[in-house]
């Protein structure tokens, strides 16, 4: 396993199994009455969070309390160009204390990979823009591997702002690894520049008609749709949205039974889901919370409990 | 003062020797050269060799006054040098804008008093670069800047009406135009990123070729319809091409610059967030690379500019967005376009002294500068060794800035010795 | 869940700790002859007749099999457990519980050692609380092992007692750690290896060293 997680691309499918395997057994530790092991005990973690993040942050925060690590909050919004101090300068300061791992957040793709070149110890990327979000597609990829036993074989539809979606880009590559084939359904505007090119290289395939791609999905994963895109000019108004890609009550007739529904939150209900589908028995959107926990234990776990550097490859 | 130059080969490709003295070229002609050899104060050995006329350089940001962290009309001028460059046109987008006759006469002053090369300021067109009101056009026309070409570089002047205005207003002095092509509505601030398949992998946002096309495109037909001159500076994209070998083929009165990173940087660079790479317009992909050299080649873009923009450490070192537009380029522009166009075969010496000396000091309408290597000319020259190869070395830069993108490359030619009037600037590839 | 557990290819880090050989039976093939893996100390009889020993000392010590819990150690301690507890339902006629106990994140060298994902802790839905534990586990070496496992089992609930049972005892206690229970004690030097091979893992039972 590489020494950082800053995206999909760190990890082989070998690795991702191995995460799911640590996580199962997280996820145990999160009934426990004592939901602790001393795994990560005398580690100090900071949580820099450049963008606010309340339920990211605290579930990396959770996360690494169970594993006993010493679990820092640093909020640095508005640390930016404008306010002076420069990211690397940040950076350094934060890990100058004498940190064991540090987990970022920010709003500008590609801020974790930078980060990770200059400081020396492992970093997580808990988002990056519009780039990747590892351990929310890992926590996808794990509640689904439950659910459906294998996502070998598996067809999963991920639908919504594409181009604005950082769970998108890191779901595709996971999703795609552990062997589902995906279509990414959203009108053209919110399609990412170059997807015809891109999907071609990386095997997924695209869709701007849901209600051809809903039948066949064994999976169905809604995307967050911000409202300021309508002033950005990328669709009309919520109404059509919500007609032409929400995943609306009649839409879930055109599921199979027992399709999952995913949704990262927080969800615009009434907006790209509406209250039936996301509180339907067969919706996993809590599923993917207490997930998230075990996924992102399972990642500092293997990230900051062992040897430096490296983890066992279990790549043979 | 006199220096003999010795054996060394003009842009047409024949081999004499040079006498320069009292700032000018005195004597052409091997037989000459070895009469004159007794009386020359020094003698350059320059078998081997090239001698260009002096490079000029159109679009340098020297960043004073303003921000002398990163560079300064000294060091600026120095690189500039080091470059082979005799004349560099200094962009207006300082603090303050170069919006007045006196701020353009403090740059100039600051420029002569370096005395490395001739520093002329751009001016800006719009008051304070805000697109909304033009600048004193004709009082930094009239200054002791003589300033002739304008531009609100970095930014596009967007707003048609104040782009036909300024046509019009520069015609009476002989002005022009540097427009920055980058429509605001389809390329914004933070567009940063070539759009396309690397910027959707990415999730950058993308600066599509099309925001830099239909400028360009507005611009040949504000041009054509108001008579005037206009300048198109850093084309980055075949599009933007397609319009100018248009344009031209028009008659409308369109010149263009093409950068060095933009005739071999590509738009993968980026794929690693290194703001080092960051630059407006960006990094193209090849097809977009490809088309601009074919165009430097065949004099559809007129000159190589090098959008030199240094900036301070502190200023890169933030996230890739939030990073400072801008890449070194003063001191490798030769090397580039040696590699990438006499290499490559789509360029003769005589076309490089040509985009990279006669043109820009004809669109700038520097007098002195970019002149034929003859007799009682005035001796801004450089000398260079096209076959050296050079491994960039971003620490041995004078600049005060290092964003430089050419870091460990392989480069071919070398700047040997530059002369400004006569009196050298650079020898043996070291600044004096 | 179970998840695909492709990352179990590699060599389980207690075993190398523990000086066993961790060759799965498929890769070491010169296992029986007693030469080239080593002298055979304990054949599949005696490692039945030591267990069949141990299972009623337990009966003996707890007196009757109520409240029992046999707690399988990762890797080898897990099948011992169940065989205990054959033995002891046999006897008994009724049945014990087992579990297992994965005691990774609980090891004082995990800093040492690259990561590997644990193995399954499974318990009865009772849980361990006033239940006589008995940690079950088959080379005891160091006792670091054992300590983790005690620590574990502290963040598990509040047993009513906790004993240990091994099949091998062979010395070199690097904590004041005991065994109520071993199948046998053997002397050995720290440059040799103590292997066990179970059927239920390694296709055979024996115990070598080497």
């Amino acid at each position: 396993m590489n020494r950082h997680l800053l995206s999909i691309d760190d990890l082989d499918v070998a690795d991702i199994h191995r995460i799911f395997t640590t996580a199962a057994e997280m996820h145990d530790v999160q009934r426990r009455e004592v939901k602790k092991l001393p795994a990560l005990r005398g580690r100090t973690v900071i949580n820099l969070f450049f963008e606010d993040s309340t339920r990211t942050r605290s579930s990396f925060e959770i996360a690494g309390k169970w594993l006993s690590a010493d679990v820092i909050n640093l909020s640095a919004k508005g640390s930016s160009a404008s306010k002076g101090e420069s990211l690397r300068d940040t950076a350094m300061t934060v890990t100058a204390m004498g940190i064991d791992g540090l987990v970022v957040r920010h709003s500008a793709s590609g801020a974790a990979a930078q980060i990770s070149q200059w400081i020396d110890v492992p970093v997580i990327n808990a988002g990056d823009g519009t780039h990747e979000h590892p351990t929310q597609a890992l926590l996808d990829g794990y509640t689904l591997t439950r659910r459906l036993g294998t996502l070998e074989g598996k067809h999963v539809a991920i639908v919504g702002d594409v181009t604005h979606s950082r769970v998108f880009r890191s779901n595709v590559k996971s999703l795609t690894k552990l062997g589902a084939s995906v279509t990414v359904v959203a009108p053209p505007t919110l399609m990412p520049a170059g997807v015809g090119d891109w999907s071609k290289e990386a095997g997924f395939a695209t869709s701007w008609d849901l209600d051809s791609v809903l039948p066949d999905a064994d999976a169905v994963m809604m995307l967050r749709v911000q409202r300021e895109r309508m002033s950005g000019g990328f669709f009309p108004t919520a109404r059509e949205y919500t007609i032409g890609y929400g995943l609306t009550r009649g839409r879930l007739d055109l599921l199979k039974p027992g399709t999952p529904i995913l949704h990262p939150g927080p969800m615009n209900r009434g907006l790209e889901i509406s209250p039936d589908a996301a509180d339907a028995a067969d919706s996993l959107v809590l599923d993917q919370v207490s997930s998230g926990v075990a996924v992102r234990m399972s990642v500092l776990y293997h990230l900051l409990a062992g040897e430096s550097d490296k983890t066992d490859g279990g790549t043979a | 003062m006199s220096i003999l130059i010795k054996g060394a080969t003009l842009p047409d490709g024949t081999t004499t020797d040079v006498l320069v003295r009292d700032g000018q070229i005195a004597e052409v002609g091997v037989s000459t050269g070895s009469t004159s050899s007794g009386e020359a104060d020094q003698t350059i050995d320059a078998g081997g060799l090239r001698l260009l006329p002096g490079l000029v350089d159109l679009h340098t940001h020297l960043r004073e006054p303003g921000r002398e962290a990163a560079e300064t009309v000294l060091t600026g001028s120095r690189a500039a040098a080091v470059g082979g460059y005799t004349a560099v046109l200094a962009m207006a987008n300082t603090n303050p804008v170069t919006d007045t006759a006196e701020a353009a006469e403090r740059v100039f002053d600051l420029g002569r008093a370096a005395g490395l090369v001739d520093v002329q300021p751009v001016g800006a067109v719009t008051k304070g670069l805000a697109g909304e009101e033009l600048a004193e056009l004709g009082l930094m026309a009239r200054s002791r800047a003589k300033v002739r070409v304008f531009s609100d570089d970095g930014k596009c002047v967007h707003d048609p009406r104040v782009m036909r205005r300024a046509l019009e207003y520069v015609k009476p002095f002989g002005g022009v135009v540097s427009q920055h092509s980058q429509d605001p509505a389809l390329a914004g601030p933070t567009a940063c990123c070539h759009e396309g398949e690397l910027s959707g992998r990415l999730g950058l946002p993308g600066w599509p070729g099309i925001a830099e096309e239909v400028i360009v495109a507005r611009d040949v037909m504000l041009a054509r319809h108001t008579g005037s001159r206009v300048h198109v500076a850093h084309v980055s994209t075949a599009g933007s091409v397609e319009v100018l070998r248009w344009a031209k083929a028009q008659g409308i009165d369109v010149t263009a610059e093409v950068t060095p990173h933009h005739l071999l940087l590509t738009t993968e660079l980026l794929s690693g967030y290194d703001p080092t790479f960051k630059v407006n317009p960006p990094l193209r992909p090849d097809e977009d690379v490809a088309a601009l050299r074919e165009a430097l080649a065949d004099g559809t873009i007129d000159a190589v500019a090098t959008d030199h923009a240094p900036h301070a450490r502190h200023d890169k070192e933030h996230s890739f967005v939030d990073a400072a537009f801008g890449m070194l380029g003063l001191e490798t522009a030769l090397s580039v376009v040696t590699t990438v166009m006499v290499e490559g075969g789509l360029l003769d010496w005589a076309g490089v002294a040509r985009v990279m000396s006669a043109n820009p000091a004809r669109i700038a309408g520097l007098e002195g500068h970019g002149r034929p290597i003859a007799v009682g000319e005035p001796a801004n020259l450089t000398l260079v060794d096209p076959a050296a190869q050079v491994v960039v070395d971003r620490a041995a830069s004078v600049s005060l800035s290092r964003n430089n993108p050419w870091h460990d490359r392989k480069l071919t030619g070398r700047v040997i010795a530059t002369l400004l009037r006569g009196r050298p600037t650079v020898l043996e590839g070291a600044l004096l | 869940m179970e998840p695909v557990q492709t990352s179990f290819k590699e060599p389980s880090r207690e075993a190398e700790k523990e000086g066993r050989s961790v060759l799965p039976a498929s890769q070491n093939p010169k296992a029986h002859d007693g030469t080239a893996a080593g002298r055979i100390v304990l054949d599949a009889d005696d490692i039945s007749r030591a267990l069949t020993r141990i299972s009623h000392e337990i009966l003996e010590r707890n007196k009757g099999a109520e409240d029992l819990l046999l707690l399988g150690l990762h890797t080898r301690g897990v099948p011992l457990a169940r065989r205990l507890a054959a033995n002891i339902a046999a006897v008994e006629g009724t049945t014990v519980a087992t579990g297992s106990l994965d005691v990774t994140m609980y090891r004082d060298d995990l800093r040492s050692h690259p990561t590997r994902a644990p193995h399954r802790t499974e318990l009865p839905a009772a849980g361990i609380d006033g239940k006589t534990v008995v940690l079950v586990d088959d080379v005891l070496y160091s006792g670091r092992t054992i300590r983790a496992a005690l620590d574990a089992l502290s963040d598990l609930g509040r047993p009513a007692v906790v004993r240990l049972a091994v099949l091998v005892d062979r010395g070199h206690r690097e904590l004041p750690i005991r065994a109520d229970h071993v199948g046998k004690n053997l002397p050995t030097a720290r440059s040799e290896r103590v292997s066990l091979r179970l059927s239920e893992i390694d296709g055979e039972d024996e115990v070598t060293i080497q």
